[in-house]
């Protein structure tokens, strides 16, 4: 919802771009009936931006107010495509060779990545809300994002929730470590592809099925363990 | 004794950025101590870790995570709907509220439309929650300078009353899980409204009596004065909003910006602080109290007839275009915000929470570094947190 006095986002992309030359914004439409449309920064100049907007007067976007990150896992698209390919036909006992059009249908994984997602608004101007995002390039090795958290502090805890649950690395950040998970914890919860373990959730209690996963778990457990001490 | 807060009121923005490092007088040998999980005056499990130079708070690091059941997972594998109830266990003294943001945000995702007298009904019980939530506040804050006992049940004496009205209405005293998309799951009767109007007749008595406690106690006044600063500029950097915000002085109440609902109907003032302290922090909830009174005063008066669902809404199995929404409320605690994204289906594709006692708990360091040990438990008591909306 656009309230009154904000600038819509086109006239933000504009003015972000005259200031930060180069600064590669892209408007991501939002079709809900909220019509929150949203800026995907550049992350190489995100910072840079970012000052921008809470230093500018007329937009004046001095309160962060929230931090999330999305999951987007690599998607196996299947597409319709159409080939030209040699038949071989057998007629009148003589091979003959001919071109075809064939329908074919051929899968194409598009790569995922992480998001992050910044809600700012103007606490002096009142009015808001502005919507940044950035991508990582990938999910696995290059999950690094330019921290925003020199220029609203309010990101502090946000971003070190969202380095703990999704994986992404901030860099910049002054104290990232995890938030909610435990030090020595090793996965990324929120993460679409992630699977629980077995021993967390299931109390061995007096119920066949749930006795027998804790028993295959334990035997499992000790040859782990059997195979650590030789 | 200045606090550091005092000493960098005029200093710039950039410098906000970090708590100040101050340095142990005296041979610099520390004590360090760690204050929770289970320390009483955490209302919950959490944790502190305190480096002491003698009495003097030298750094302090939050530790979370105690409560953490995953809720933002737990809510991408369920329904919409489903997630409702699960809301009412975030901050679990202020449940009618989380219901609010919620139903808010998916309606901001799907476009639906409010019948009137369901938004005066969501006024009325965003306000009640609000009363009940302020007066507990106050009272855990006596309680933890050590008047255990008498001045919190003042407080909550007040509190059943409100929840009594609630078990009437909803049926649970404090698992509401009252509203709905595009209303209001149940109509409230006119014994139900007579029954409030009686509650809030009552209610300005209570809140003068208990006043009383903050404007006349010396020894209160003294610990709580001067304790815990937080200056306006770093208050709006670190994202702190809620009564915490406005005893800082800044003027910002969700209910007047974004007026949603129907708030631009009611005649109503925010009040603010201009000392940024501890003190400031109880006396703003102190008066919102009273601000509160008036919004229900004219709400019950102007209460229309009518449905309280919107009878086109579809609650059950809807598919939410694919699109996202960010919804706000001005919960007790600060911005409650839920953040929604579609991909068509019948569960959110991600479902986020904005947690204000989080949030506000950033500055949590940057109040209590100087000042004693003591004073740690008021400030944290200030901030007004639940674990169960910090940890999710």
């Amino acid at each position: 919802m656009r309230e009154k006095g904000l600038k819509t986002v086109e006239e933000i992309k504009a003015a972000i771009e005259a200031a930060v030359p180069g600064a590669g914004v892209e408007i991501v439409p939002n079709s809900s009936p909220s019509a929150q449309h949203s800026l995907r920064l550049d992350p190489r100049h995100a910072a840079a931006v970012a000052r921008f907007l809470r230093d500018n007067e007329d937009l004046a976007l001095d309160f962060l107010s929230n931090v999330t990150g999305i999951d987007w896992p690599d998607k196996e698209v299947a597409e319709k495509v159409k080939v030209i390919r040699p038949v071989t036909k057998k007629g009148d006992g003589v091979e003959q060779t001919a071109e075809e059009t064939v329908e074919e249908t051929r899968k194409r994984v598009e790569p995922g990545c992480l998001e992050v997602v910044y809600h700012l608004f103007s606490v002096a101007k009142k009015h808001g809300p502005v919507v940044l995002r950035m991508r990582t390039v990938n999910r696995t090795d290059q999950v690094e994002l330019p921290s925003l958290t020199p220029v609203w502090r309010s990101a502090e805890f946000q971003e070190r929730e969202v380095f703990d649950l999704y994986g992404v690395v901030f860099t910049g950040h002054p104290d990232l470590r995890r938030l909610l998970m435990w030090d020595a914890f090793k996965d990324h919860p929120m993460r679409r592809d992630y699977v629980e373990p077995d021993d967390f959730e299931y109390e061995p209690t007096a119920h066949d099925a749930v006795l027998a996963r804790a028993a295959a778990h334990q035997a499992a457990h000790q040859t782990q363990e059997g195979k650590g001490s030789e | 004794m200045t606090t550091p807060g005092l000493a960098r009121r005029k200093s710039k923005l950039d410098d906000w950025n970090r708590p100040p490092v101050i340095l142990p007088s005296g041979d610099g040998e520390l004590l360090e101590v760690a204050m929770g999980p289970h320390h009483p005056s955490t209302h919950g499990v959490f944790r502190m870790d305190v480096a002491l130079d003698g009495e003097r708070v030298i750094r302090l690091k939050p530790v979370f995570g105690y409560l953490h059941r995953n809720h933002e997972k737990i809510a991408e594998g369920i329904s919409y709907l489903g997630s409702m109830p699960y809301t009412d266990r975030l901050d679990y003294i202020c449940p009618l509220t989380n219901n609010w943001a919620y139903a808010l945000a998916v309606e901001k995702l799907t476009g639906q439309e409010v019948p009137e007298r369901a938004e005066y009904l969501r006024v009325i019980l965003g306000e009640l929650t609000r009363i009940q939530n302020h007066a507990s506040s106050i009272g855990f804050l006596i309680q933890e300078m050590g008047a255990s006992g008498t001045p919190l049940m003042y407080a909550f004496r007040e509190r059943e009353k409100i929840l009594d009205l609630f078990e009437a209405l909803t049926g649970a005293r404090m698992m509401c899980n009252y509203m709905r998309f595009g209303g209001c799951r149940v109509d409230a009767t006119p014994a139900w409204l007579d029954a409030t109007r009686k509650v809030v007749v009552g209610l300005p008595a209570f809140v003068d009596e208990f006043e009383q406690l903050l404007r006349s106690n010396e020894i209160l006044m003294a610990r709580t004065q001067g304790v815990g600063i937080l200056p306006p500029q770093l208050a709006v950097n670190a994202g702190v909003t809620g009564p915490m915000l406005r005893a800082s002085g800044v003027n910002y109440d969700i209910r007047k910006v974004d007026s949603y609902g129907i708030y631009n109907r009611f005649n109503f003032r925010v009040p603010l602080g201009d000392h940024w302290d501890v003190y400031d922090r109880f006396m703003i909830r102190m008066l919102e109290m009273r601000e509160s009174i008036k919004i229900l005063e004219q709400a019950l008066k102007e209460i229309p007839g009518g449905p309280v669902m919107d009878p086109k809404a579809k609650i059950r199995g809807f598919r939410p275009k694919p699109g996202e929404a960010y919804g706000r409320i001005e919960a007790p605690k600060g911005e409650l915000g839920f953040y929604l994204i579609s991909d068509g289906g019948t569960n959110p594709y991600r479902y986020r929470v904005r947690p204000p006692s989080l949030i506000n708990l950033t500055v949590l360091e940057d109040m209590c570094l100087g000042s004693d040990i003591a004073d740690v438990v008021l400030i944290f008591g200030s901030v007004d947190i639940v674990l169960g909306e910090v940890d999710r």
